[in-house]
């Protein structure tokens, strides 16, 4: 199991158990993680599962794919440190990992 | 007003679900309007993940979204479906048992003797870009789309966006506009290359501004608009202008159908599980749209939902007549209609 934790916008730190080889984004929704929607099921469709990732981990959670690029056109309050959630494969290498989730999505 | 198109069945939707439908009910005869908001068939399927593949259609190990709205249009062409692109449906009124009027956004009539609810997460419509107070700006500076390209001539146009719609309305509106500007988050663009091209020609030769960043404020009065805030990663710059263009994309909403009188549950339609009629004789709901104990939005769930629907659909528009069920594979009758035999 790998930890990651969420922080909502009103500042709400929620932690998890993530299973390796899930995404970042099912471990937010099977634990109700406030803020994110997922409404496309992690289909890199809708752009409602947008993170912010700490600049610590950017490296871990590996580059975003040109698709995802052009999904996070559509997201809210784009910014460097931008992800969408359902891309982010959780490995060992992300035990620790600190998430923050935007105002709103979309 | 145009005139009133009369037809046995009004179905709301195009996606894969109100396109079975149309099968369905045409084995029995009913023939179909389509209407979308939409330019093109296929509903979520072709606009959210066209290319993407789905593995639970029976008897397709793997299709596509834009594949599976290929295959049924094909597997409808025989009852020549009549489909109504671009249209919202506004409003849907009860005349008389077994008679509605159905009306788009076009002002176009519509009288049906049955009406088909298949519109899935709602009607597909333009994402609002998170910039504060744009509301007020919308239909008088802020346009979601080019109705009329006369709105935009001698203005200073912002088009916001890095898709083809954004980069297809740059080259069009540019001749006419006084001043132009294309924002976008990043360098890269998911438009057509040689569009991209094709700006970044105007780019260079000055007709067109480029500017990496995202729009943060408005500034104006009373709906008119006078000048944007552009931030990017390390500055801020403000720019005159007097329309707003921004391509962000389509989004689901539920739409007008909340205004027609159906009962609802959490923005869902609750139907009877035996016909998939509404709360209201003669208007049924089939697909993502609809709601009943243990509903699964499927795409099979929907299909099955247009088979059983047509039963009670056919008993309305032909009341007294016996509703003979039968196999496509064995019944003449049927290969009649599918023009295979
Ligand atoms: C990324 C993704 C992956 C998916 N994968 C699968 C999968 O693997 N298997 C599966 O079974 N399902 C899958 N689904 C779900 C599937 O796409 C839906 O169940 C299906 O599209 C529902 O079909 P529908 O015809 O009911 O509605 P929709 O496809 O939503 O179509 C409804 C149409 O109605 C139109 N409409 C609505 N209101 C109005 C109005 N007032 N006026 C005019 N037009 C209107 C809309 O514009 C839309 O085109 C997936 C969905 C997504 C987003
Ligand atoms: S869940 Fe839809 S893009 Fe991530």
């Amino acid at each position: 199991m790998t930890k990651i934790t969420f922080v909502t916008f009103d500042g709400v730190r929620i932690d998890t158990d993530a299973e390796n080889g899930s995404t970042v984004m099912e471990s937010a929704i099977r634990n109700a993680v406030p803020g994110i929607d997922a409404e496309c099921g992690g289909a890199c469709a809708c752009a409602t599962c947008h993170v912010y990732i700490a600049d610590a981990w950017k490296d871990a959670a590996g580059e975003p794919e040109a698709m995802e690029e052009d999904m996070l056109d559509f997201a809210y309050d784009v910014r460097p440190s931008s992800r969408l959630s359902c891309q982010i494969r959780v490995s060992n290498e992300l035990d620790g990992l600190v998430v923050h989730v935007p105002e709103r999505q979309a | 007003m145009s005139e009133i198109v009369k037809t046995d069945v009004v179905i709301i939707g195009a996606g894969p679900v109100g396109l079975f439908a149309v099968f369905e009910l045409g084995l029995y005869d009913l023939k179909c309007h389509l209407i979308d908001i939409l330019d093109r068939p296929g509903g979520q399927c072709a606009e959210l993940y066209p290319e993407k593949p789905i593995y639970d259609i029976p008897a397709w190990p793997e299709i596509s979204g834009q594949g599976l709205t290929d295959r049924l249009m094909e597997q409808i062409k025989p009852f020549a479906p009549q489909f109504h692109f671009n249209r919202m449906v506004t409003r849907l009124e009860r005349q008389a048992y077994g008679q509605f009027h159905v009306e788009t956004d076009e002002g176009e009539i519509f009288e049906a003797k049955v009406v088909v609810i298949a519109a899935g997460g709602g009607s597909f419509q333009p994402k609002r870009p998170p910039v504060p107070g744009i509301e007020a700006f919308e239909g008088k500076s802020v346009f979601y789309s080019v109705r009329r390209m006369e709105e935009f001539r001698d203005q200073d146009v912002l088009i916001v966006g890095g898709g083809d719609s954004a980069l297809d309305w740059a080259l069009n509106l540019q001749p006419i506009t006084r001043s132009l500007t294309v924002v976008h988050r990043r360098a890269e663009f998911r438009a057509a290359p040689d569009s991209v091209k094709k700006m970044f020609e105007l780019v260079e030769s000055g007709s067109v501004r480029f500017e990496l960043g995202q729009v943060s404020g408005l500034k104006g009065e009373d709906g008119v608009l006078t000048g944007a805030t552009i931030k990017s990663a390390d500055s801020e710059i403000e720019l005159p202008v007097t329309r707003l263009l921004p391509f962000f994309g389509l989004t689901m909403k539920l739409g007008p159908i909340a205004d027609w009188g159906l009962n609802l549950h959490e923005n869902l339609i609750p139907v009877s599980v035996e016909t998939f009629e509404t709360s209201q004789p003669g208007i049924f709901a089939i697909g993502d749209i609809n709601w009943y104990p243990g509903k699964l939005k499927l795409i099979l769930s929907g299909f099955h939902e247009a088979a059983l629907m047509t039963q009670a659909a056919k008993r309305i528009v032909s009341p007294g007549e016996r509703v003979v069920f039968q196999y496509t594979t064995s019944s003449t009758s049927l290969q009649k209609k599918l023009g295979v035999n």
